[in-house]
């Protein structure tokens, strides 16, 4: 039933890719894109002169940047959807790896919940999260609950392929050596899973924000997406980019964390001269 | 000699797809202790099977075989596969260590044996390579030194140059006769080189097309300790003589 490892999510595919070739380039090109990015912003804003709340200028949402930053509003909220991130990432995908690992021991068990597993997907994740605010209250706790839900399948998926893909010579190796089964656990099928597991790590903390911030957007008294409900509802569109740019950085950093714990655990595959 | 493994009309049935296969066939001898024992017979007969069962990695569908040593203690068993099969997430000395990590022993000396055995096999320079680095034969000496370093009672060795070029095989037989001389262990290699099999054996079975059975079991009576130059001998030629007529 599972049978390819969740890369990337197509709407999202094209987004990572362009960052992957970026960073093989040397550290100046991206600096010198994002300034030309900003001047084109700047120079829009200086000749087109947009209402502030349709666009305001680079200047304004960096004046926005340092004042929500003096007044710790701005750290106040990015560390609550912090939280939530991480939480909900450890939770799901904890979860996913555990089901996953027997899911790939036992078909019969995968053949068994698969269905199931497979219609939870087709449920879009925005249309239950007021639903999951009802039920659990507009705390932090739903936020979790919700970026836990949308981590849980891209790390289960990957923990399947990456059990299942443990080569059959090596476990014939670590049967006939008698290997106790958690020997074989911790010598052979965790290593050999690793990168898979990490891919996958690397895909939900992405998600994990997206799911955050929908959560956020449904119901609650802080984190940075009720700040991006709060600038909109006061115009104050330099607000909404601030915490627009903080997700950006959040989502970029736990994906740039999993990629470099991806890339130690394969050092071996780069090895060649 | 004492015995250290009797089998006993050991038969092997698959049951594929495709119905039943019979890889193996009312099989019995017995090894003695330090035998080196080399299997010659053609490819897909069940050699590989004979070989999966004495390890522990599949049940006998007929007959049972059993070792000499204690009936409640289990002999440690090394198996050398025809690919090195090395953990590509370990340098080579972490796979070396492998067996050892297993068996619990202390780091010290685990670390201590390894060194002596990447010795043995002519890699110093290598030990903290990664298998991806390695050379086909260079990885195969590592498979080697995995299996010998476990100190096993039984080594199981499955086409174990098969995937090398003549030249590297040749110096990879010569090198395995080295070691197993230093560290004398019951052996059972399955080949199809008939050279390999009587510069290293004590005894040499053939084996028929499948479902394999014995038709020829033959003693190999040359001095030991034996030497790239016994290829040379003329008994050793009137044995590969009568090994090649008697392979189908």
């Amino acid at each position: 039933m599972i049978k390819q490892p969740v890369s990337e999510s197509k709407s999202s595919g094209k987004r990572h890719k362009t960052l992957e070739k970026l960073a093989r380039y040397n550290g100046w090109l991206v600096i010198v894109s994002i300034l030309l990015v900003l001047a084109v912003w700047a120079l829009g804003v200086l000749w087109g002169k947009p209402p502030a709340f349709l666009l305001p200028s680079p200047q304004a949402v960096w004046d926005k940047f340092t004042s929500t930053l003096a007044d710790g509003s701005l750290l106040r909220h990015a560390s609550v959807t912090f939280y939530e991130v991480l939480a909900g990432l450890f939770f799901g995908s904890l979860l996913a790896t555990c089901l996953g690992y027997f899911l790939a021991k036992s078909s019969a068990l995968e053949k068994l919940l698969s269905p199931y597993l497979v219609a939870s997907q087709a449920i879009p994740l925005v249309a239950i999260a007021p639903l999951l605010i009802i039920w659990f209250g507009p705390g932090i706790s739903s936020k979790i609950l919700i970026c836990a839900l949308i981590v849980f399948f891209p790390v289960l998926v990957n923990t399947i392929i990456g059990f299942r893909g443990v080569p059959d010579n090596l476990r014939d190796l670590m049967v006939s050596m008698r290997a106790t089964r958690w020997q074989k656990l911790h010598l052979l099928e965790i290593p050999a899973a690793l990168p898979i597991l990490f891919g996958g790590l690397r895909i939900g903390a992405t998600l994990s924000v997206i799911g955050a911030v929908v959560g956020e957007f449904v119901g609650s008294d802080k984190g940075l997406g009720f700040l991006i409900n709060v600038g909109r509802g006061q115009f104050d569109t330099a607000l909404v980019f601030v915490a627009i740019f903080t997700l950006i950085f959040m989502a970029l950093s736990l994906y740039g964390l999993a990629m470099l714990a991806e890339k130690r655990s394969t050092r071996w595959k780069s090895a060649h001269h | 000699m004492t015995q250290f493994l009797e089998v006993d009309h050991l038969g092997m049935t698959f049951n594929g797809a495709e119905g039943e296969l019979q890889a193996l066939q009312d099989v019995s001898f017995i090894l003695a202790e330090q035998e080196f024992l080399s299997v010659l017979g053609p490819s897909g007969s069940g050699k590989s099977t004979l070989l999966r069962l004495l390890a522990g990695l599949i049940k006998p569908t007929a007959g049972s075989f059993q070792f000499g040593c204690l009936p409640n203690v289990q002999p440690r068993i090394s198996l050398v596969f025809q690919q090195a099969n090395l953990m590509p997430w370990r340098t080579v000395l972490q796979n070396i260590l492998l067996p050892l990590e297993l068996q619990g022993v202390e780091r010290g000396k685990a670390l201590e044996r390894a060194n002596a055995m990447i010795q043995l096999v002519g890699l110093e320079e290598f030990a903290q390579a990664w298998p991806s680095e390695l050379s086909g034969g260079m990885a195969q000496r590592v498979a080697i030194a995995r299996a010998f370093i476990a100190e096993p009672d039984l080594l199981l060795l499955d086409e174990p140059f098969g995937s090398l070029d003549a030249l590297t095989r040749e110096r990879m037989g010569a090198e395995l006769l080295k070691i197993w001389q230093s560290q004398r262990t019951a052996v059972i290699m399955v080949t199809h080189s008939i050279s390999e099999a009587l510069l290293l054996s004590d005894r040499v079975m053939v084996f028929s097309p499948r479902p394999a059975s014995i038709v020829v079991e033959m003693k190999v009576d040359l001095p030991r300790p034996r030497q790239e130059e016994t290829r040379y001998d003329p008994q050793f030629q009137q044995y590969a003589k009568r090994l090649r007529q008697s392979i189908k």
